[in-house]
């Protein structure tokens, strides 16, 4: 193991900052799921590389975890788009303002 | 050769994922996003994780990854022709992230290095073995909250996305 830990962290913090320019720059709601799932992903990038280096598995459970609360985030989330697409005929979230109507 | 598969899988890691945000069609975004999953999953071998891995791929591009195709040409989405006007705010919080992980990355090479860990005993146990060891006694109860969670979030999906949700509820 001769890749330093930081290397991991810089890694894993520029995908997550990607995640987040991500959720705040696009409009498609679709898109800016896939950019939380950006985020888990490099949380779980971080969960790996801390178990190797500390020989800890409990990261790796911890990922387990994170999996679950992801793929419970996609089935809800993308649930919702379809609702809201067959009400509102428009997945884009310039259109959702019915509360500020 | 360490440092060689990790900066490449680091370069494709950060390529796709720029891509992901920056392509304009859902579609391509959801294929940066598959190839930037295969490649977190050859960084989890270079790490020594093996199993989950094979989840990452198994769970991620095989199940949600899928689903979100699915629901992007179920509803036949067009390109988006513009960006949202929070570029500024994202600017803003993109750089002060960046700076705060530049300042922590600083702190932590000037501090003592937290590397000398030793290897523990059950190191001659496979990577599968160690994980289930700790799923099933340390975790167990979180494992089955967690499949709480799923099944909360598989009848909660059924009804989101039931038809006549509206009319059930006006009658």
């Amino acid at each position: 193991m001769t890749v330093p830990l930081s290397y991991y962290l810089v890694l894993s913090g520029f995908v997550f900052l990607t995640g987040v320019v991500g959720v705040l720059i696009r409009r498609n709601i679709i898109v800016i799921l896939l950019s939380v799932e950006l985020m888990l992903n490099a949380t779980n990038i971080n969960f790996v590389a801390f178990s190797e280096y500390f020989h800890n598995v409990a990261g790796q459970v911890f990922v387990f975890f994170a999996l679950t609360v992801a793929a419970a985030e996609v089935a809800v989330g993308l649930a919702i788009i379809i609702a809201l697409h067959r009400t509102n005929s428009s997945i884009y979230i310039d259109d959702l303002n019915l509360l500020k109507r | 050769m360490d440092h060689i598969f990790f900066f490449y899988f680091a370069a494709v890691i950060a390529t796709t994922s720029v891509l992901v945000v920056a392509l304009r069609n859902p579609v391509y975004s959801a294929l940066a996003l598959l190839i930037m999953f295969f490649h977190v999953a050859g960084l989890y071998v270079t790490l020594h994780a093996e199993f989950l891995a094979a989840v990452q791929i198994v769970v991620y591009a095989g199940a949600i990854l899928v689903l979100y195709l699915f629901v992007v040409m179920l509803l036949s989405i067009k390109s988006e022709e513009r960006y949202h006007n929070q570029l500024p705010v994202a600017g803003l919080l993109g750089v002060m992230l960046c700076t705060e992980v530049i300042l922590l990355l600083i702190q932590s090479r000037t501090a003592t290095s937290a590397q000398a860990i030793p290897a523990d005993a059950v190191t001659g146990a496979g990577n599968t073995e160690m994980v289930g060891e700790a799923l099933y006694s340390t975790y167990l109860f979180p494992f089955e909250v967690a499949s709480l969670i799923l099944l909360v979030a598989m009848i909660g999906a059924i009804i989101l996305a039931k038809k006549d949700l509206n009319e059930h509820v006006q009658q």
